[in-house]
């Protein structure tokens, strides 16, 4: 299985154009473009809702679009039923055939394509082997626990070499632990099978772990696409800021815009930021967030008199209003005259001593403009 | 990733149900009473339900020459049954007719279920109502219907079929009523309850089953082959083991349509009137009642089994979600 990756990196396997579903008056997925690049973990990311499933079932067949195309590594799709398609799924709550032992579901789709019965025991084998599970071949699937079941319905559709996997929440169902490590091994498989995998997830961080890239999606439509680190760093809008990690958000009116914006927020006070690279152009006297990540705020303990604010960096006097110790970091609830009350994370490394400040300590808030983003609203 | 972990919380769940039923909150002198009381009472009614039954079994074993009265234990009534050619030969009647109408409600009650699910749901409405007044519709009405039809239908029938049958054929059939009249006549309610079957497991049915076979590359005639039709067949059998036993023990509707034929039940009511009554009746009774215990018996087994292994399923998952 391994090796073809290489040989297709660079072809685009899943891609949407103008694609629209419609179910009656309500459009779940709306007018979405997409390219997914072959062996490549593909994350469709978004709430509940946010037409990232029906998206799904259009590419493994299950729904047809409203309007739009779709292309399976090059070849139009529509109106191929999902048996003729090259994909293969892992379901949500897995779907294993309740009436066969394990290794009758994992040969399922060889047996429905007629591979020679040699070749099948053979490739059962492998797939076992591929997910740990060598020996559960004669093994009723309700005897499994979840997360056996889970890898017993990876191994029933990687056996196949589909050109596409497809995920739909294949965790959701596991424990925190189980699902940590599932992630890991996930991430693992793919770069293994070098099968390119599209996988549906409302859980951002399962999302930043193992995609290459990301479409965080919201209304059934993509509000941004790339790395996960371009979306953490580089968020479009307000939505995918605060989809992505947390965000301390403060609404103002734009003064001017350009690659250093500045944002007059509800208590006068200007703060700068840096606009995202994949901005769309705000007019102003327009609307705008001013997005800062908890952990990009630094605290000292020596509070300024007044806030002082420039293009290059904020510093202002606040009081911590609660200290939440966490091990390794501790997170502040910060209460500032000038901007009202404000998320701080900072990491317990070496040298500093842990939860620093208690609740009332006064201190000096202070961030680099350049790490702070001006969106739109 | 624990192997145990599936099957972990099942004892201890059982054990935490086993304590709670165990430890009954302190109890007075009248709370006492009035359990012992109820607890007598339910003792009661059974005993009103099966003594009958049981007297009837024990009967049957009777070694007198009367019905009436127990002059000790032998098989010499059993002996007698199977020995008597009119029994053998309504029995044999029976079971035929049990076999038939068990089959066929079995092949077009799954197939009505299967295509009620393709109709419009406040059309499936009426369809579903019109299959629970099969099940209760009196006996005797279906028994009327049947036998008005049936001889309507022959009137009409015998007559042009004798009138276009070429003579070089030799005598034209003539339709009569008989064991497939009764078979009929049968199949009007042990289809529906077929149909209540299938269609609670069709409901009860994970259509993502379905998705998972074509998403594996099979046709829907595989899928319907390879994973619906498994699904179903708990249903299918427990659906043709409750239409043998109805059909199997069924007086009435057989009584009107039966035309030259005797079934059974008919033979043993028959009997009942021309005395002297002997523990023959009785053998008779107990080898009906063996037959159809026995499939109620194997549908008990088949829910039982399919219960168990939708507990396991759930366990697995609530386990893993703990």
């Amino acid at each position: 299985m391994a090796g073809q990756s290489q040989e297709r990196t660079g072809q685009t396997d899943v891609e949407f154009r103008s694609v629209t579903k419609r179910f009656g008056a309500v459009v779940a997925v709306d007018d979405v473009d997409l390219r997914i690049r072959a062996g490549s973990f593909y994350s469709l990311l978004g709430p509940s809702g946010c037409g990232k499933t029906t998206s799904l079932r259009m590419i493994a067949g299950f729904e047809d679009p409203t309007a739009g195309e779709i292309f399976i590594g090059g070849e139009p799709v529509l109106g191929v039923p999902p048996y003729r398609r090259q994909v293969n799924t892992v379901f949500q709550h897995y779907a294993l055939f309740p009436h066969m032992d394990v290794g009758r579901n994992v040969g399922y789709g060889l047996r429905q394509r007629r591979v020679p019965r040699e070749e099948q025991e053979r490739r059962v084998q492998e797939a076992l082997d591929l997910v740990r599970l060598s020996a559960y071949g004669r093994r009723r699937v309700w005897e499994l626990s979840g997360g056996q079941q889970q890898r017993v319905a990876l191994a029933r559709a990687l056996i196949n070499h589909p050109t596409v996997l497809l995920l739909d929440e294949p965790l959701g169902a596991l424990d925190l632990k189980l699902r940590k490590e599932m992630q890991l091994e996930l991430k693992a498989l793919q770069h293994q099978v070098g099968i390119t995998f599209v996988y549906v997830t409302h859980d951002q961080e399962e999302a930043i772990t193992m995609s290459d890239r990301i479409a965080v999606m919201r209304d059934g439509r993509i509000q941004q696409e790339g790395t996960p680190t371009e979306l953490y760093d580089e968020p479009a809008n307000r939505f995918v800021a605060s989809f992505l990690g947390q965000s301390n958000f403060f609404e103002g009116e734009l003064l001017e815009d350009g690659e250093l914006a500045g944002v007059r927020t509800a208590r006068g006070l200007i703060l700068w930021g840096r606009r995202p690279g994949s901005r769309e152009p705000l007019a102003a006297g327009s609307r705008a967030t001013v997005a800062i990540r908890p952990e990009r705020i630094s605290l000292a303990g020596d509070p300024p008199a007044d806030a002082a604010v420039d293009r290059e960096t904020a510093t202002l006097p606040g009081r911590v209003l609660q200290g939440t110790y966490l091990g390794d970091q501790s997170e502040y609830q910060i209460e500032t005259d000038a901007l009202g009350p404000l998320m701080v994370r900072s990491i317990n490394s070496e040298g500093l001593p842990a939860a620093h400040f208690g609740a009332g300590a006064a201190v000096r808030v202070a961030w680099r403009a350049r790490s702070s983003l001006v969106l739109g609203i | 990733m624990a192997r145990s972990t599936a099957l972990a919380p099942a004892p201890e769940r059982r054990a935490a149900a086993t304590a709670a039923a165990g430890a009954r909150p302190p109890t007075d002198r009248a709370t006492r009473v009035v359990g012992a009381v109820f607890r007598g009472h339910s003792a009661l009614i059974y005993l009103f339900l099966y003594v009958p039954i049981a007297l009837v079994i024990l009967f049957s074993f009777n070694a007198g020459d009367f019905a009436g009265e127990l002059r000790g234990l032998s098989l010499r009534w059993y002996g007698e049954a199977f020995g008597d050619r009119f029994v053998m030969k309504a029995l044999q009647t029976s079971l035929i007719v049990a076999f038939a109408s068990a089959t066929l409600a079995t092949a077009f009650g799954t197939i009505a279920a299967l295509a009620l699910q393709r109709v419009p749901p406040a059309l499936r409405a009426v369809y579903d109502g019109l299959t629970y007044i099969a099940i209760v519709i009196p006996g005797i009405v279906i028994g009327i219907a049947s036998l008005v039809f049936f001889v309507n239908a022959f009137d009409w029938f015998n007559p042009l079929v004798g009138s276009l049958w070429p003579g070089s054929l030799g005598e034209a059939p003539v339709l009569n009523l008989g064991i497939p009249t009764v078979i009929g006549a049968h199949v009007l309610f042990t289809m529906a309850i077929v149909i209540v079957l299938v269609r609670a497991r069709l409901a009860g049915m994970d259509r993502t089953l379905v998705e998972a076979s074509y998403d594996l590359f099979a046709t829907p005639w595989r899928t319907f082959i390879q994973v619906t039709l498994p699904q179903l067949a708990p249903a299918m059998l427990a659906g043709y083991l409750l239409s043998f036993v109805f059909s199997f023990d069924e007086y009435v509707i057989a009584s009107f349509v039966k035309g030259q034929d005797t079934t059974l039940p008919i033979l043993v009511f028959s009997q009942i009137h021309r005395p002297p009554v002997t523990p023959k009746i009785n053998a008779i009774g107990t080898v009906i009642l063996t037959i159809s215990l026995s499939a109620l018996f194997i549908v008990q087994l088949i829910y039982r089994r399919q219960t168990r292994q939708a507990r396991a399923l759930a366990e697995a998952a609530a386990a893993a979600e703990a």
